[in-house]
């Protein structure tokens, strides 16, 4: 069930370089959301039209609050910035399919994130803590360091400039610990995919990964936001998924990046 | 006072003038979670081919100013999935044509009009637009058959049947002839004089027209230092396209006898109202409904608004009034 409602803003605190941490009120999204998933935030100003897709970094179904963890990249995202306390904005969701859990149980888990690609990892890293999971979630920084304390899992770190942790990226910090995974679970920038796909494939580790494209309707409708697919997709009948409806999270073997 | 909201078009009745636009709208089930579709005049359906197409790559879509270019590049399941999964979802969907109470019975049936089906119909040649006309023919809960010769982005098909009057008229004449449905033809805005393709359609022997498609424009990412979409082009729609598109329909119903559909840029009822005051018999709300999944019923309602505020007791008494 998707929702749009008016959620109340609690905070809009800036926790890094042009990164926003977004808490809302929802009546129904932060109940309904799982790990993975995303919610479509509408700018106020209407001649700014489409809604930006922002994904998931914390939900608290009892208290209804949805945290999103967003770069300001444009306009909408700059509007969702200057958001104060007690004002209210639009969103749909919950929407996308997310993480899907259970593939997780008495598997040894990584949770890979990279860059903007972080804040999803922290709610599936929370819930998977939460159900007694082994996770460790690997984070991937330029060099400003996010969210990293909200982590309830052992982290590991790759920074580019090598101030923290793993100087690299997140595979040569995988490749340092020396830590092996059965499931990944990972979203960040295509390289970073890319080389998880080739890894996942290498290993025949079983990997998830998280997809971005520009939307428009967030809900399945106008086929805007689609990635290849390795086989005829059961919607589309041709070789292409919709982001937001059959993803964003895909099994790395059934896209092409 | 009640207001009668209800228009024909074609000989056909729309319980009101308030259409979705074809491709914002998928077959209608995405945006039946957010409200119930039998409120619509018509659900118009995205553009369908004999088989299936897979469009563009990506990017597809950006956003402009109170406006998007997209350039999906009409991808559709084709046909048969079409017929077979969309088609019978709004077939399950919306209710019938109720019959109205017949004089003296205590029957409760209030003659009320279903909502209508407009399967739009795309192709690379004239044989796949036929071919996909004579497939629908046979769909008995098709109402309308919207011909879309005016796609901007697709090399093969779309606008290049669009722009030149003496192909308009063939391409209308050929689908008139194998369509059972009434035919819409839906015209582009990239040509010097869209009044002279709207004769051509009508002399070809279209039911209706629809009007405008998007127009093609371009947008640069000045960041990445190319084009926004990977097409280069696109085709925008929204509010910004708005003022054009009231001035097209404006010179196509003072052009053609047959009726005219308005849309591009419909946000309010305001801008509805401005269709249907320039000659349009029916509108159709579009990119909007990316803003606000329940847009169109606001147009509803605010037309409703309207009829009561200004004591207009039938919303056909303000087609084509401004003249």
């Amino acid at each position: 069930m998707k929702y749009t409602e008016k959620a109340i803003v609690l905070e809009c605190d800036e926790i890094g370089t042009r990164i926003f941490s977004l808490r809302l009120r929802t009546e129904h999204i932060a109940a309904a959301a799982l790990p993975g998933q995303f919610v479509s935030v509408y700018a106020n100003d209407s001649a700014r039209l489409l809604p930006r897709p922002i994904s998931i970094c914390e939900a608290d179904p009892k208290s209804g609050v949805l945290r999103l963890v967003f770069r300001i990249a444009g306009q909408g995202t700059k509007e969702f910035s200057q958001l104060k306390p007690g004002e209210s904005v639009k969103i749909t969701g919950p929407l996308g399919n997310g993480f899907p859990v259970d593939a997780a149980r008495g598997k040894r888990v990584f949770a890979i994130g990279g860059g903007i690609g972080i804040p999803p990892m922290l709610e599936l890293s929370k819930r998977l803590t939460e159900d007694g999971q082994d996770v460790t979630a690997v984070l991937g920084f330029r060099d400003e360091l996010i969210l990293l304390e909200d982590f309830p899992c052992r982290t590991v770190i790759a920074t580019e400039d090598g101030s923290r942790g793993t100087k690299g990226n997140v595979l040569d910090a995988i490749r340092e610990i020396d830590l092996d995974a059965d499931v990944i679970y990972a979203c960040g920038p295509i390289p970073m995919l890319r080389a998880l796909k080739e890894y996942a494939s290498a290993r025949e580790t079983e990997c998830w990964l998280s997809m971005e494209e520009k939307m428009a309707c967030g809900i399945g409708a106008c086929l805007s936001c689609v990635c290849s697919s390795t086989k005829i997709d059961e919607h589309s009948r041709v070789r292409n998924k919709r982001v937001c409806t059959e993803g964003p999270v895909f099994l790395s073997t059934e896209i092409i990046l | 006072m009640t207001h009668n909201m209800s228009v024909d078009l074609c000989g056909v009745r729309l319980k009101n003038p308030v259409m979705t636009a074809s491709g914002t709208f998928g077959s209608g089930a995405e945006f039946s979670e957010f409200f119930d579709l039998n409120r619509l005049g018509a659900v118009v359906t995205k553009g369908v081919a004999s088989t299936p197409w897979e469009g563009n790559p990506t990017p597809r879509i950006c956003e402009t100013p109170s406006g998007m270019l997209n350039a999906i590049g009409l991808q559709n399941p084709g046909f048969e999935v079409f017929a077979g999964r969309d088609l019978k979802f709004l077939e399950e969907t919306l209710l019938p044509d109720e019959e109205p109470a017949e004089e003296g019975s205590l029957a409760l049936s209030s003659g009320m009009t279903g909502t209508k089906v407009v399967v739009n119909v795309c192709g690379h040649s004239e044989e796949e637009y036929l071919d996909c006309v004579e497939k629908l023919s046979g769909e008995r809960r098709v109402d309308f058959l919207e011909i879309n010769i005016s796609c901007p982005n697709v090399r093969e098909g779309g606008i290049a049947f669009g722009t030149d009057p003496k192909g308009v008229e063939r391409i209308t004449a050929a689908v008139r002839k194998a369509a059972r449905q009434p035919v819409i033809m839906k015209l582009s805005p990239n040509v010097t004089s869209i009044a002279e393709i709207a004769r051509a359609a009508e002399a070809g022997g279209a039911d209706a027209l629809s009007l405008i498609n998007t127009l093609t424009g371009m947008k640069i990412d000045v960041e990445r230092r190319t084009f926004a979409l990977a097409n280069r082009t696109g085709g925008l729609s929204g509010p910004a396209i708005h003022p054009v598109a009231v001035r097209m329909v404006y010179e196509c119903a003072k052009a053609v006898r047959i009726p005219v559909i308005g849309m591009g840029g419909i946000r309010t009822a305001e801008d509805a109202l401005e269709m249907i005051m320039a000659g349009a018999t029916a509108v159709s709300v579009g990119t909007v409904s990316f803003h606000d999944q329940r847009a169109a019923l606001g147009v509803i309602d605010g037309i409703e608004d309207y009829l009561e505020r200004h004591c207009v007791p039938d919303v056909r008494d303000l087609i084509g009034c401004v003249r």
